[in-house]
């Protein structure tokens, strides 16, 4: 006979020390959870149909990202940075390359900062429409919305594809510009996509913006306040939709963001649906933007031509450099010591942190508005692991 | 009115579905194995390795310079220099690679080989039919396996090929004029070389001429 306590007992003793916890009930969400966006579990304790605490277990898809590249070259991690988020690889290339350029002090020709903003609008658009696509997925929408929102995403991807070769994995953003020059009818074509997108936005609200049960369902759900958005760290159009008035590309106007005329949309509530308004107003300064990047781009060279391919290595120094990804601030930070591949490189990812958040939004929920509240928070598992 | 925003959707829908009889960009896929979509230029998934000519052995544009193994991110591919060497389609001795796989398996169609590689040597291909029964050695692709050929590439990525062309075309004349230049050279110092060999010859003559004896 075994003297070990059985795993009965100890339960027992931990129900004895707070009370009522055996009307709670302990379930793990995920990882093979199809509403978790990927391999995410959450270890719920519900009481009833309420959540009472709400653990979030991760690393399910850690691949060491941050290793690999310390024993990588420069160029060598650049590909790898496309599987981070990999919704948007050519914000995470653009974020990348900023850092190591200002490690170096490299300087980036007019033309390839145009490809730049162009690339990552594009990005932006195509990763919002697919958020909102599988937000309401997660609200029971099956279908439908989704499909209108992806079948927007591949007109973009296509471009993507035309000018970069992979519809995901670009790897096309270079240290002191990008790898290739648009191709032929590229401009013409996209500039017939990002015309043709406010007509994307307008259906998409026709078919939800006015729907009474997606207000029931994310109305007052999930409320992020204004101060918890700053104390923890908050980025990005979830920052935003708690009328925190913070978006990067004014704050640090990095590339050429200051010649562009757009605006930030803010949002009152912090609950769901402002998070999910929040993108579709974005979407709409996106083309803003793109219109006039599109309508200005300069000819000229797409690289400096000082830098090299192989053999590149920065002087010894650190730089940290962020954009304002789709997903919110998206940083990189490198320490080099002069040899051809990084001392210390670190990512700050914005899907990471803006999870951090998630139990303070779904304690009290039902479970059913805890599958909302995550889809809302627009995570990427590829970023929060790394 | 409660249900108005919902029968707002259902309009939309409606107008979708009814739409896809008549308007092309609302049916927008494709029946898959029957149809296909054009391909689009710029694709890329895996590396091939670009020959010149019939013969794959001999027309290789790689010299084993092993720049791409070094480089590669998740070092996907084995290289062997050879011991010898083999002249190259410019006419010049060069080592060649005496086994070249990449892994497919563990490729991730960065194509920074492409970039790194200075002969033009190993490309982007577009066919993505790779399914294979065993899972080790029918994704790790050999020397033969990789070689395609020049018109190959030509037929997948026009444009670009037709510039590497162009320069490979240029490089080659350039070497066909220099080598022109020096057979002239060969050829109009010949008789000034004859006509000397020939004063060479008549020195050493002359003072036997001009010996007293």
């Amino acid at each position: 006979m075994s003297t070990a306590i059985h795993p009965a007992a100890s339960f027992e003793l931990e129900q004895a020390t707070e009370p009522g916890m055996d009307q709670l009930l302990e379930i793990s969400m995920g990882p093979q959870h199809p509403s978790t966006h990927g391999v995410f579990r959450m270890n719920v304790v519900l009481d009833g149909e309420r959540v009472v605490r709400l653990k979030p277990v991760f690393g399910y898809l850690h691949r060491n990202h941050e290793k690999i590249a310390e024993n990588e070259t420069y160029l060598g991690s650049m590909p790898y940075t496309d599987r981070l988020d990999y919704m948007c690889p050519l914000t995470n290339n653009w974020a990348y390359a900023l850092a190591v350029e200002k490690l170096a002090g490299i300087q980036v020709p007019e033309r390839a900062e145009y490809l730049r903003v162009i690339t990552g609008e594009l990005t932006r658009l195509q990763n919002h429409a697919c958020l909102i696509g599988f937000l309401m997925q997660d609200m029971g929408a099956s279908g439908t919305p989704l499909m209108y929102a992806f079948r927007q995403r591949e007109i973009i991807l296509d471009l993507f594809e035309a000018l970069t070769g992979a519809r995901m994995m670009c790897n096309y953003m270079r240290f002191g510009g990008c790898r290739v020059d648009l191709p032929a009818g590229w401009l013409d074509q996209a500039k017939k996509v990002v015309a043709e997108f406010p007509r994307f936005l307008d259906e998409y609200e026709r078919l939800l913006v006015g729907n009474e049960i997606l207000m029931d369902r994310t109305q007052d759900v999930g409320v992020l306040s204004k101060e918890l958005a700053i104390n923890a760290g908050i980025s990005g159009p979830m920052a935003r939709a708690s009328g925190v008035d913070y978006d990067i590309r004014k704050v640090d106007r990095y590339g050429i963001y200051d010649r562009f005329n757009f605006r930030i949309p803010l949002g009152s509530h912090g609950d769901v649906y402002d998070r999910f308004m929040i993108r579709v107003l974005e979407m709409r300064e996106s083309v803003d933007i793109l219109q006039q990047a599109m309508r200005d781009i300069p000819e000229g060279p797409i690289v400096d031509p000082k830098t090299k391919i192989r053999g590149f290595r920065p002087k010894p120094g650190e730089a940290y450099a962020r954009i304002e990804g789709p997903k919110g601030e998206l940083g990189f930070y490198l320490v080099s010591d002069g040899s051809p591949n990084p001392y210390r490189y670190r990512v700050r990812p914005p899907s990471l942190i803006n999870l951090t958040i998630l139990e303070d939004l779904c304690l009290g929920r039902n479970v059913a508005d805890v599958v909302v509240i995550l889809g809302s928070i627009d995570i990427v598992m590829g970023e929060v692991d790394r | 009115m409660v249900g108005e925003g919902i029968l707002k959707g259902l309009a939309e829908t409606a107008r979708n579905f009814f739409g896809s009889y008549v308007s092309k960009d609302r049916l927008t896929t494709v029946q898959y194995p029957e149809q296909r979509e054009p391909q689009i230029e710029a694709t890329r998934d895996f590396p091939f390795l670009v020959y010149d000519g019939a013969d794959w052995k001999q027309g290789m544009r790689c010299v084993a310079c092993q720049i791409c193994e070094k480089e590669c991110p998740p070092k996907c591919i084995y290289i062997d220099k050879s011991k010898d060497k083999k002249p190259d389609a410019f006419g010049k001795p060069q080592f060649y690679p005496a086994t070249f796989n990449i892994d497919i398996s563990v490729c991730m169609s960065c194509q920074i080989c492409v970039e790194v590689c200075p002969f033009d040597a190993i490309k982007m291909d577009v066919d993505y039919h790779l399914s294979s029964e065993n899972r080790f050695g029918g994704l790790l692709l050999n020397k033969q396996r990789l070689s395609k050929s020049n018109e190959y590439y030509n037929a997948i990525h026009p444009t670009e090929a037709a510039a590497i062309d162009a320069q490979r075309a240029e490089e080659q004349a350039k070497l066909d004029a220099k080598a022109k230049a020096a057979a002239d050279a060969k050829a109009a110092a010949e008789p000034k070389a004859a006509a000397e060999a020939a004063l060479a010859r008549k020195v050493p003559a002359q003072p036997s001429a001009g010996d007293p004896q």
